[in-house]
C-alpha cells in the first residue's frame, strides 16, 4: 500500500514538473505582459509534434530534441513579433479571442499535416529501462529523467529570476512595467525574449513527454487547462508559486485519482464509493483551486494587486 | 457647543512598520468646514478612507451622530448621510451626466430590484438629479456623456453626485485637484454655498482655498495630528510653518 | 426632462431597430426554405437561435456585468441535462422541463456564484472555469446517462402533443423564445436593476460611495443569466435530440464568448448578430471545406486585430463615416 503510493507520488511529480514546465512560460507571460494566452497549450502540442517529425527522420531521439527546441523558440519569436506584440494594449477580451482564434487554427493545421490519428515517438534506448523503487515496485528511468531535467529547469529558471540582471527586469517587470522602461530597458525587447522563451519551454514539456504519451490534436487543451489552475494557485506572475501549485495539482491529480475510489470504499460501499471517485477524482485540481483561492485570493505566491 | 457630528478617538492603521494613521482624534461639528492639511504621504487619502469605510482601521473608533460605525462598510454610511468625494476622480464615465446623479438619487429612494420599469423615464429619480446638477452649475450639461465632461466639470459632477446622496457630511479628498484658477473659484463658491446646509471634512493642498473655506483645521504629518486651530492659530503655529508651511514656500 | 442618453438601447434606437429586422428575418425563414426545398437548413437555423439565447444570456453577466464567465456552458449543460433527467423519468412536459432547467440552475448559480463573486477580473474569469469543468466532470461520470458519450433522447411534448416533432414548431417556439428573452432583457438593462449593474462595470467603488452594496445584484444578474442559459440547454437537447458532456466542454464556453465578443458587448444585439453569424459561418465553412476551423480562426484573427470592438464597433464607425459623425470613443 504504501509502495503503491510512493509510486503514485512519483507519478504525480512526474506529471507536476510537466505542468510546471507549460506553466512556468504562462505565467511569466501573464504576470509581466498582463497577457492572457490560450494559445500556450498549442505550443506544448506543437512542440511535441516536431519532435515526432524530426526524431522519426533523423531516427534520433537527442537529434529531434536538438532540433525541436531552436525550431520552437524560432517559432515563439514570429508569433510575438508577427501577432502577440499587438495585443498586448488590448483588453483581455480581445486577447482571449485572438489566441482562442490560434487554438483553432494551429489544432486543425496539426490535423492536415500530420493527420488526425495519434502519432508515436520511441523512447531512447539509454533511458528505457526502470530502477527498483521500494520492495517490487519499480520506476521508469524514462519518468525519472523527466523529473530531473524539470528540476534541473526549474533550477535555472530560479537562478536566473534571482540572481541575474534580466531576471531583475523580470521581476520588475512582473510588479511595475512603467518603471522598467525608466531604467531605459526596451520593454519590447524583454518582451520578445520572455515569450520566445516560454514558448521554447512548452515545446520542451510536449517534446519529452512524446514518448510516454500519445501525440495527438487534443493534448494541447488538456494541460492548457491545468496550466492555468496551476498558475492561479501559485499566484499569477510568481515563477516559485507556479512550481510548487503543479507539484501539487500533479501529485493530488494522480494520487486522487488511484486512491480516492479506495479511501470511499471505506465509508461507502463498492458501487456508491466507485461512481462518487469517478465523479470527483478529475475535480479534485478544481476543487483545489476553489479552496485555495477562498483562502487566498491572489494564490499562494500573488501579489495584491491594487486596482 | 453643540455635540461632535463626527468622532474620531485613537485611530491607527499600518502598513507593516509604517504607521499611516497614528493615534488620530479629532472631532468635526456641524455646521462646520474642518480641513485638514498636511505634506504628500502625511495619509490624509487613508484617513478619508477610514473614515468612509473603504478602509478597515487596525484600531480606533469612529463615531457618527453618536453612534459607533467603525466597522459600518461604505454603503452604510452612506445611507446614514456619510457621503465622500475622491481624489483622482470617479464618476461614470459611460453613462450621461444627468445618470451618474439619479442613480445615487435611486440608491436612497425605492428598491433597486425593479427589472421592467425604464430608471430614465422616473421623473422623481430625474427631477432630484436636476436639482442637484442645477446646484452645482451643471445643470446645462445633464444630457452630456460624463466622459466627456472637462476635468472641472467632473469634480463638481462629483459634488452633485454625494450631494444626491443626502449627505449631513461630506469628506472632500481635494476636491481642487488639477483644476485651474476659474475652474477652482466655482469649486470654492460652491463649497462656500453648501456650507450652510452640509457639513464638510476637507482635504486640500491649495492654502489659500483652505484658509477661505475652513472653520478649524487640524494638521497631519506622518499619520499624526500636529496642530488644529483657526487659520489664524494654524499660520502661526511653529510646528506647522517647521513641518508644512515652509515646505510650500521652498516649493513656490 | 425624461430622456437621457445612454448607452442602454431604448425605443428609436438603431440597435433595436437592427434586432427587429433580424426578427422579421427569421420569421420568415421556414417558409422560404421549404419553397426552394432546402428543409434541412431550417434545423440550422434553429440551432443558431438557440445559441443566440445562450449568447444574450452570457451578454447580461459579461457586457453589463463585467463579470467574463468561462463557465458559462455548464448552465448550457444543466438545462440540456435537467431535461434528458425529467425524460428518462417519464416527464415529458417542455415546461416542465424548463421549470425543472431553471432550478437546477439557479441552485447551481447560487452556489457558484457565492465563492466566484467575491473575486475579480482573471481570477474571477479562472474560478468560473474551474466551475465549469466541475459540471464537465460531473456529466462525465453520469454513467447512467452514456457518461462520456452522452444519451439520445426524444422530444418534449407541448401540451401533452407530441407537436415538437416538426421542425417548422420547434424552429416557432425557439423563435418566440428567443424574441421574448430579447425584449425582456433589453427592459432589464434599461430598468433601475440593469442601472446598478451597469454602474457596477463602469465603477464599483463609485457605486459603494452612493450607497450600494453590489454583492446581491451582481447574484441576482448571474442567477438571471443561469437560468437563461438553461434555456437554451433544454432547447438544444430537442434541438439536437441529444445530450452529451461535451455541451459543457469549456470550448464552448469559449464559443460563447467568442459570440457576445465577435458581435460587440453590453448591448444586446451585438450578441444576438455574433451568434447568428458564428454558427452560420461554422455551418457555412464546415460545408465549404473540411478543415472549417483553420478558415473560422483565421477569420477571428483578423477580426480581432484589425475591428476591435467587435461587429458593433464596425458598423458604427462604417455608418459614422456616412453620416460623418465623428468617433466620441
Amino acid at each position: 500500500m504504501s509502495t503503491l503510493l510512493l509510486l503514485q507520488v512519483m507519478n504525480g511529480v512526474q506529471f507536476g514538473i510537466l505542468l510546471f514546465l507549460v506553466a512556468a512560460g504562462l505565467t511569466l507571460i501573464f504576470g509581466i505582459m498582463d497577457f492572457i494566452n490560450l494559445a500556450h497549450g498549442a505550443l506544448y502540442m506543437v512542440g511535441a509534434y516536431l519532435m515526432a517529425t524530426f526524431a522519426a527522420t533523423t531516427g534520433n531521439f537527442w537529434l529531434g530534441l536538438a532540433l525541436t527546441l531552436p525550431a520552437m523558440l524560432v517559432l515563439g519569436l514570429l508569433l510575438e513579433l508577427g501577432i502577440f506584440r499587438k495585443l498586448y494594449q488590448r483588453p483581455h477580451l480581445d486577447q482571449v479571442l485572438a489566441t482562442f482564434a490560434l487554438v483553432l487554427i494551429t489544432s486543425e493545421l496539426v490535423k492536415m499535416i500530420w493527420g488526425a490519428a495519434p502519432l508515436n515517438v520511441p523512447m531512447p534506448e539509454s533511458l528505457s529501462g526502470s530502477v527498483p523503487l521500494a520492495g517490487p515496485m519499480r520506476f521508469p528511468v524514462y519518468r525519472l529523467a523527466i523529473i530531473l531535467a524539470g528540476l534541473g529547469l526549474a533550477l535555472g529558471l530560479w537562478y536566473v529570476i534571482g540572481r541575474t540582471r534580466l531576471g531583475m527586469l523580470l521581476r520588475a517587470g512582473a510588479s511595475n512595467r512603467n518603471m522598467v522602461s525608466a531604467l531605459g530597458v526596451d520593454i519590447s525587447r524583454l518582451f520578445t525574449v520572455v515569450f520566445a522563451f516560454g514558448a521554447m519551454l512548452a515545446g520542451f514539456a510536449g517534446a519529452i513527454v512524446s514518448p510516454i504519451l500519445s501525440v495527438d490534436p487534443g493534448m494541447g487543451d488538456s494541460i492548457l487547462i491545468l496550466a492555468f489552475v496551476v498558475i492561479v494557485i501559485g499566484g499569477v506572475g510568481s515563477v516559485r508559486g507556479a512550481f510548487i501549485a503543479a507539484l501539487l495539482v500533479g501529485i493530488i491529480d494522480t494520487v486522487g485519482r488511484i486512491f480516492g475510489p479506495m479511501l470511499l470504499k471505506m465509508a461507502f460501499d463498492p458501487a456508491v464509493a466507485n461512481q462518487l471517485g469517478r465523479t470527483l477524482a478529475p475535480m479534485l485540481v478544481y476543487l483545489l483551486m476553489i479552496a485555495i483561492l477562498c483562502w487566498r485570493p491572489n494564490g499562494l505566491f500573488g501579489r495584491s494587486h491594487a486596482k | 457647543m453643540s455635540q461632535p457630528l463626527l468622532e474620531v478617538t485613537s485611530l491607527r492603521k499600518s502598513y507593516g512598520a509604517l504607521a499611516v494613521t497614528n493615534d488620530v482624534s479629532l472631532k468635526v461639528f456641524p455646521g462646520q468646514i474642518h480641513a485638514i492639511i498636511g505634506p504628500n504621504g502625511a495619509g490624509k487619502t487613508t484617513l478619508i478612507s477610514q473614515l468612509s469605510g473603504q478602509l478597515a482601521p487596525d484600531s480606533g473608533e469612529v463615531r457618527y451622530d453618536g453612534e459607533v460605525i467603525t466597522h459600518l462598510d461604505m454603503a452604510g454610511r452612506v445611507r446614514r448621510g456619510l457621503a465622500r468625494s475622491f481624489q483622482l476622480t470617479r464618476i461614470l464615465p459611460g453613462l450621461s451626466v444627468l445618470e451618474n446623479v439619479a442613480i445615487a438619487v435611486q440608491a436612497r429612494t425605492g428598491s433597486s430590484f425593479r427589472f421592467w420599469q425604464v430608471a430614465a423615464q422616473e421623473r422623481a429619480l430625474n427631477d432630484e438629479a436636476m436639482a442637484c446638477l442645477t446646484e452645482v452649475g451643471l445643470g446645462p450639461q445633464a444630457m452630456r456623456l460624463a466622459r466627456t465632461l472637462s476635468h472641472g466639470e467632473k469634480r463638481q459632477l462629483e459634488i452633485a453626485i454625494a450631494l444626491a446622496t443626502k449627505p449631513r457630511l461630506l469628506l472632500l479628498d481635494e476636491p481642487l485637484a488639477g483644476t485651474g484658477p476659474e475652474e477652482a473659484e466655482i469649486l470654492i463658491a460652491l463649497m462656500l454655498r453648501l456650507k450652510s446646509r452640509v457639513t464638510m471634512m476637507l482635504i486640500e493642498h491649495d492654502m489659500s482655498a483652505v484658509f477661505q473655506l475652513a472653520d478649524f483645521i487640524s494638521v497631519l504629518v506622518y499619520g499624526e495630528i500636529v496642530a488644529g486651530g483657526t487659520a489664524e492659530d494654524i499660520r502661526n503655529h511653529p510646528k506647522v510653518r517647521e513641518a508644512y508651511l515652509g515646505e510650500e514656500e521652498e516649493g513656490t | 426632462m425624461t430622456q437621457t442618453p445612454s448607452q442602454m438601447p431604448a425605443k428609436g434606437d438603431p440597435r433595436i431597430r437592427i434586432a427587429l429586422c433580424i426578427f422579421a428575418c427569421l420569421a420568415i425563414v421556414p417558409p422560404l426554405l421549404s419553397l426552394v426545398g432546402l428543409d434541412y437548413y431550417t434545423s440550422v437555423v434553429t440551432r443558431m437561435m438557440i445559441y443566440a439565447i445562450a449568447a444574450l444570456s452570457l451578454d447580461l453577466i459579461l457586457g453589463y456585468g463585467a463579470l467574463v464567465s468561462f463557465g458559462h456552458a455548464a448552465f448550457f449543460g444543466i438545462g440540456a441535462y435537467a431535461a434528458l433527467f425529467l425524460q428518462t423519468r417519464g416527464i415529458t412536459d417542455f415546461f416542465l422541463h424548463l421549470a425543472g432547467a431553471s432550478l437546477a440552475a439557479t441552485a447551481f448559480a447560487l452556489v457558484t456564484g457565492a465563492i466566484a463573486l467575491r473575486t475579480r477580473g482573471v481570477y474571477f474569469i479562472m474560478i468560473s472555469l474551474a466551475f465549469g469543468q466541475m459540471a464537465f466532470f460531473f456529466f462525465i461520470s453520469l454513467s447512467a446517462f452514456g457518461g462520456d458519450d452522452g444519451m439520445s433522447l426524444s422530444r418534449a411534448t407541448l401540451f401533452g402533443q407530441e407537436l415538437l416533432r416538426s421542425e417548422v414548431t420547434l424552429f416557432y417556439l425557439v423563435l418566440v423564445i428567443l424574441v421574448v428573452i430579447f425584449g425582456f432583457l433589453c427592459r432589464l438593462t434599461r430598468s433601475r436593476f440593469g442601472r446598478v449593474l451597469i454602474g457596477t462595470r463602469e465603477d464599483s467603488l463609485r457605486m459603494e460611495a452612493i450607497g450600494y452594496r453590489i454583492m446581491p445584484y451582481q447574484m441576482a444578474a448571474y442567477v438571471i443569466s443561469a437560468v437563461i442559459c438553461a434555456i437554451a440547454g433544454v432547447l438544444i437537447a430537442n434541438q439536437l435530440q441529444y445530450v452529451s458532456p461535451t455541451l459543457s466542454s469549456w470550448q464552448r464556453s469559449g464559443e460563447f464568448i467568442i459570440m457576445v465578443v465577435l458581435g460587440g458587448v453590453g448591448n444586446l444585439v451585438g450578441a444576438l448578430a455574433g451568434a447568428l453569424l458564428t454558427i452560420g459561418l461554422e455551418e457555412a465553412l464546415a460545408r465549404f471545406s473540411e478543415h472549417w476551423k483553420l478558415w473560422f480562426g483565421m477569420l477571428l484573427l483578423a477580426v480581432v486585430l484589425f475591428s476591435p470592438g467587435g461587429l458593433t464597433r464596425l458598423v458604427e464607425r462604417v455608418s459614422g463615416r456616412i453620416t460623418g459623425k465623428g468617433d466620441d470613443r
